[in-house]
């Protein structure tokens, strides 16, 4: 019989507002086995600990039971706890009496009834808990990062740094991600390329970075410090070690007419291309579906202009496999389409842009050679409006709820930028809030205002029309004033929500990381663990994780570089104890588990059993207790009840049933 | 409707995985959404844990009803555990309804860590329904009863 | 059948087999049983006629741990369960040598009972009808009326495997094996549950269906362990045999070839096999036809999954 302990917790008045803590005491103190019950206000504190450590010692404890928060806030530090106090961690069970009671209940009765039924099904499985052991798995020292923007850059060269290797892989033909199509960038207005340009060819000559681009994530596999991840390299037509990068191919390619994705379908490209200037790798790739080579079978002009004999046709996708100890998503964002903003006419004027297009239009690499002109007739606008918040905050379910956090500066930039540059337009920016927290920011939106008079109203705009001009009426409102305001304008640029990239979703599957109802990546704890994802070994940097500005995203890749090389710097890792194992007396052999089992974890062999007194050869499952995971489908795959789970036992959970429906 | 009918107040587990239903239902109880007390957790690491004998177990024992929650198909912590889940609790909870268990006594639902929302909207919609069903009579153990 | 016993007794004299596993005759005309022959002699004993239903698959486990081949005759319908034990490695297929027997259906004798047939004293085959000798005379009947209900949902006159093959088949599905699934479906809840609690209560605990059921072949049963903590009690109670028999449906969902022996030997004559059938049907209709044992590869649809799969919803077991 197990000499058990039981710990309930006030959490403050977290718990005891609305749990009767004496009373669960004393009803825990009734179970069988429980030889000790008390409670104390913070049982996480170092007091509490103290507390259940000097019980175990004194009592001579062989279990605990700790009525507290959630076990994905505490358990660990519990463990600890025993552990120091000479008890195995896996003699430790958590009920949830906080998140999953008193958090959620308001009368007092039901809380501490529903506490004390909650109690009694941990010491029931705690009375069959047994010591576990830990097991240890290596470490691949090398890591992966998904995305070659600046926040998969800066994870990159700051993990490189430390002297461990990483790899970048980055779907489009160059790293640079959306920071290379910015114009300038806020609050300092400094040139985007010019800081960022460095920090890519500082990447690419790294000794410790291999670049992947034109590449992507095709299959993972493992887990923390073991992970083996599929490559596709895109069959890029174009030979690495010889290309040249002089840049006649591109000249000379009579396909011209390709939207060019990175000037926003502003302008067309060739179709053998670099995204831009100053790519890296600054060798193009052909795009099959719009070269007239691989669509007809003629032409071939690109392979007859190289000198360098680069130009290769017959290149076909290649899968790298490689291990890593740790992956970083990096994934970036998009902005959301604006198919369901009608009311904007986005898609009736050419004259009406997203704020992106407006960074293309601004830039001197751009399709107007940084002139602002009307995308419709070449004209400078007079008159240009900028509307806030476009599928941000949005509350009837067309964009998306949350804020995009970037437009009301960006915007600020814009309007500064054009008043500065032509100071005879007239900017007005329609706005719900302006929101601008961050250190000199709200200067930055002050000077917008004040010293380059930009015109702020608060209100949304209800509709912009186009006129037979050609210019496009902006009907708004004035909550200040409270008055209708319209505005005959030139331009309109629209504050577009972001979104994740697309790719991020089917990156989570792959990664089983968890994403959230908006494609986010969810974070281990949305405070503690901000970097982390909830999967082991998968670290978080960027806008993958949620919006965030340059600044944010440059330290957040930090922090998320400081972790994987906390991951890489360990030699081995301590596996979860929490694994399956077949009992060799029940197993049938019929490998119905090594089926279901994602690990592979599973495996046959022939032994001698010895059952009780007759011998004989049988084919018995093995489980490989460093692949194994914990899952546990191939215990419920298992007809005869041979596979079970440690920690999640078939009794342990019959006992916590038959507790609760005691 | 009896007094009897009135003051019933149904058992129910609820098996929640570890990565993403239970994290919901954290989620849940840190944004201090309300749900009956009648719903009792029992974390499992995955979905795919639940064997049909704990789900006849917790009939037995006098559970009204029992509801499985795991990771929305696709995003299980394990890769595929929930995929093995939703075609075995297809097939049970099927059967079950075939030998005369009342619709809806067994319940699988999908619900992420991000969606406490959903968790607490889910149980509040699942007690009810068991409480229109009333007490479990069809699967019961008679020996539990006094 | 003599051309079976002198086969078998080539087989045995030239050291192909050790064994041979068929059927004997006993002392009631209508209840061949399974047995082990081991010399010519002990074969003359053999009988091989339309009383054999038993399927020999599930004996193969227990001869595949022995010294040399084991001869067994197999029906066409046997040979799904043969299939499904050697994909589950219950049988060596290499210690077995097997003879596919003719089948035209098997009859049973408390069919002809049910037909209102007493005090029967032989049976005789005369192709498509049975004389019946009776202590009241003879009757006769058409022979598919004596078939056993399996054999109305017959899986086919081949063999799915089978190192030689003596004798015709014949297939002799005359209804729709799932008619009796679809008529419960259409019943209430209510209804059904009176059904299956009619039905079910009649349950001795005997496990002669687990017994016989080729692939309820655990070593050792999670009824009779503690495993889950589910270990037999004395006095069974309604929910234990229901809960008995939902886990015995579900723990050979996937792998049941819908050989109906459960049906064939309950004492009780419980219609057993109504819950594999329904598993079945439900496995078809959600995941696309699948017939277990009809070979050795294929992975039962409980341990595989598309992305796309059903979701588990109320309403698919029958009407409310």
């Amino acid at each position: 019989m197990q000499k058990i302990g039981v710990f309930v917790c006030h959490c403050g008045t977290n718990i005891a507002a609305t749990v009767d803590v004496l009373r669960v005491v004393e009803a825990a103190a009734k179970e069988p086995g429980v030889v000790h019950a008390q409670d104390y206000p913070y049982m996480c504190s170092e007091a509490g600990q103290a507390l259940i450590a000097s019980a175990i010692r004194d009592k001579g404890l062989t279990g605990i039971v700790v009525c507290s928060c959630s076990p994905r806030m505490h358990e660990a530090t519990f463990r600890k706890c025993a552990e120091r106090a000479g008890l195995n961690p896996y003699m430790v069970e958590i009920a949830n009496i906080r998140e999953h009671c008193s958090w959620i209940h308001k009368d007092m009765e039901e809380a501490t009834q529903k506490a004390i039924i909650l109690a009694r099904a941990a010491i029931a499985k705690v009375h069959l808990n047994t010591p576990l052991a830990a097991g240890h798995s290596q470490v691949t020292k090398r890591a992966l990062v998904i995305g070659g923007g600046i926040a998969g850059i800066q994870t990159a060269l700051d993990i490189a740094e430390a002297g461990y290797p990483v790899d970048i892989v980055e779907k489009n033909p160059s790293i640079g991600g959306r920071m290379a199509q910015l114009d300038k960038t806020f609050p300092t207005l400094d040139c985007s390329a010019c800081i960022l340009t460095p920090k890519m060819v500082e990447a690419a000559a790294h000794p410790n970075i291999r670049i992947f681009t034109y590449s992507e994530v095709e299959r993972v596999t493992g887990f923390v410090g073991d992970f083996t991840v599929d490559i596709r390299k895109h069959a890029r037509s174009v030979d690495m070690d010889k290309c040249t990068g002089c840049g006649l191919c591109q000249e000379k390619c009579p396909s011209r007419k390709t939207p060019d994705e990175f000037n926003r379908a502003l302008g067309t490209r060739s179709a053998i291309y670099t995204p831009f200037a100053q790519a890296i790798p600054n060798v193009p790739v052909i795009d099959r579906e719009h070269c007239i080579k691989f669509k007809t079978g003629k032409c071939g002009l690109c392979q007859t202009v190289c000198a360098a004999g680069a130009i290769d046709y017959t290149q076909s996708d290649e899968i790298v496999s490689e291990k890593y100890g740790a992956i970083v998503v990096a994934t970036g964002f998009d902005t959301i389409k604006l198919d369901r903003f009608g009311e904007y006419a986005y898609d009736q004027s050419k004259d009406v842009i997203t704020s992106l297009e407006l960074e293309r239009i601004m830039n001197a690499a751009g399709p107007t050679g940084g002139h602002l002109e009307r995308l419709s007739d070449g004209r400078m606008p007079r008159e240009m409006v900028f509307i806030q918040c476009v599928g941000s905050r949005c509350s009837d379910g067309r964009g998306k709820s949350y804020c995009s956090k970037i437009c009301c500066m960006y915007t600020a930039k814009h309007a500064m930028l054009i008043r500065d540059k032509y100071p005879d337009v007239n900017v007005t920016v329609f706005y719900i809030d302006v929101r601008t927290p961050g250190k000199n920011f709200d200067e930055f939106y002050r000077r917008a205002v004040e010293q380059y008079g930009v015109n702020y109203i608060k209100g949304q705009v209800g509709k912009v029309a186009p006129l037979p001009d050609g210019r496009l009426r902006v009907s708004g409102s004035d909550l200040i004033d409270g008055k209708a305001v319209e505005i005959t304008a030139d331009m309109v640029v629209l504050a577009t929500a972001i979104e994740p990239d697309p790719s991020a979703r089917r990156l989570a599957s792959m990664l089983t990381a968890s994403i959230d109802t908006n494609d986010f990546l969810t974070e281990a704890h949305p405070k503690l663990r901000p970097v982390e994802s909830p999967t082991a070994g998968v670290y978080l940097s960027g806008v993958s994780q949620g919006p965030k500005d340059i600044p944010e995203t440059v330290s957040q890749a930090g922090a998320c570089a400081a972790k994987v090389i906390g991951l890489l710097a360990k030699d081995r890792l301590t596996t979860n104890p929490c694994t399956a194992h077949s009992d060799q007396l029940l197993c049938n052999g019929c490998s119905a588990c090594a089926n279901v089992c994602p690990y592979g974890a599973i495996s046959y062999e022939q032994r001698e059993v010895n059952d009780h007194g007759v011998r004989g050869e049988r084919r018995i499952a093995v489980v490989n207790n460093a692949l194994c995971q914990g899952c546990g489908a191939c215990t419920v795959t298992c007809p005869s009840g041979a596979m079970d789970l440690q920690g999640f036992s078939n009794r342990q959970l019959i006992a916590e049933v038959d507790a609760i429906c005691r | 409707m009896s007094i009897d009918d009135r003051d019933f107040r149904p058992v129910i587990a609820a098996f929640c995985c570890n990565w993403c239903s239970y994290a919901g239902a954290d989620l849940a109880g840190s944004s201090r959404m309300k749900y009956p007390a009648e719903v009792k957790i029992i974390r499992v690491p995955c979905s795919c844990r639940v064997n049909p004998m704990f789900i006849l177990r917790t009939f037995e024992k006098g559970a009204d009803g029992v509801i499985l929650c795991g990771c929305h198909p696709g995003d299980c912590h394990y890769s595929t555990g929930n995929y093995y889940t939703r075609r075995r609790m297809a097939s049970l909870i099927s059967l079950m309804e075939f030998v005369g268990l009342e619709r809806g006594r067994v319940r699988v639902e999908w619900v992420s860590a991000a969606e406490g929302a959903k968790f607490a909207e889910t149980m509040n919609e699942f007690v009810e329904h068991i409480r229109a069903l009333g007490k479990n009579t069809r699967l019961e153990d008679l020996r539990c009863k006094n | 059948m003599q051309e079976l016993i002198e086969r078998a007794k080539a087989l045995l004299a030239d050291g192909t087999v050790s064994r041979v596993l068929g059927w004997r005759a006993t002392d009631t005309p209508f209840g061949p049983e399974p047995a082990f022959f081991e010399s010519g002699e002990e074969l003359n004993e053999f009988v091989y006629n339309c009383f054999c239903g038993a399927n020999l698959s599930k004996y193969l486990i227990e001869s595949s741990a022995l010294e040399g081949k084991t001869l067994a005759f197999l029906k066409p319908c046997d040979t799904y369960s043969f299939n499904q034990l050697c994909k589950e490695h219950r049988i060596d297929r290499g210690k077995t040598y097997i003879i596919g027997v003719g089948c035209k259906g098997k009859i049973t004798v408390e069919r002809l009972h049910e037909l209102g047939i007493k005090g029967i004293l032989d049976v005789e085959d005369a192709g498509d009808t049975l004389t019946v000798k009776t202590l009241y005379g003879e009757k006769s009947c058409p022979y598919s009326d004596a078939m056993l209900e399996r054999c109305h949902a017959c899986k086919g006159k081949e063999h799915r495997v089978a190192d030689e093959v003596i004798g015709e088949s014949a297939d002799t599905t005359d209804t729709d094996r799932f008619a009796k699934v679809t008529e419960l479906e259409q019943m209430t809840s209510k209804e059904r549950y009176a059904f299956f609690q009619a039905e079910l209560s009649k349950c001795i605990r005997c496990n002669a269906c687990r017994n016989v059921c080729p692939v309820c072949n655990c070593r050792k049963c999670v009824f009779d362990g503690n495993a889950f903590d589910s270990v037999q009690k004395a006095n069974a109670t309604e929910f234990e045999e229901k809960m008995f028999h939902i886990i015995r449906a579900f723990h050979v969902a996937g792998r049941c070839t819908d050989c109906g022996e459960c049906s064939r030997v309950c004492p009780q004559g419980i219609p057993l096999h109504l819950l594999n059938r329904k598993l079945i049907k439900d496995m078809d209709a959600f995941y696309g036809e699948y017939q277990a044992g009809e070979d050795t590869s294929t992975v039962s649809p409980l341990t595989a999954y598309t992305e796309h799969d059903i979701e588990p919803e109320a309403g698919k077991g029958g009407n409310e």
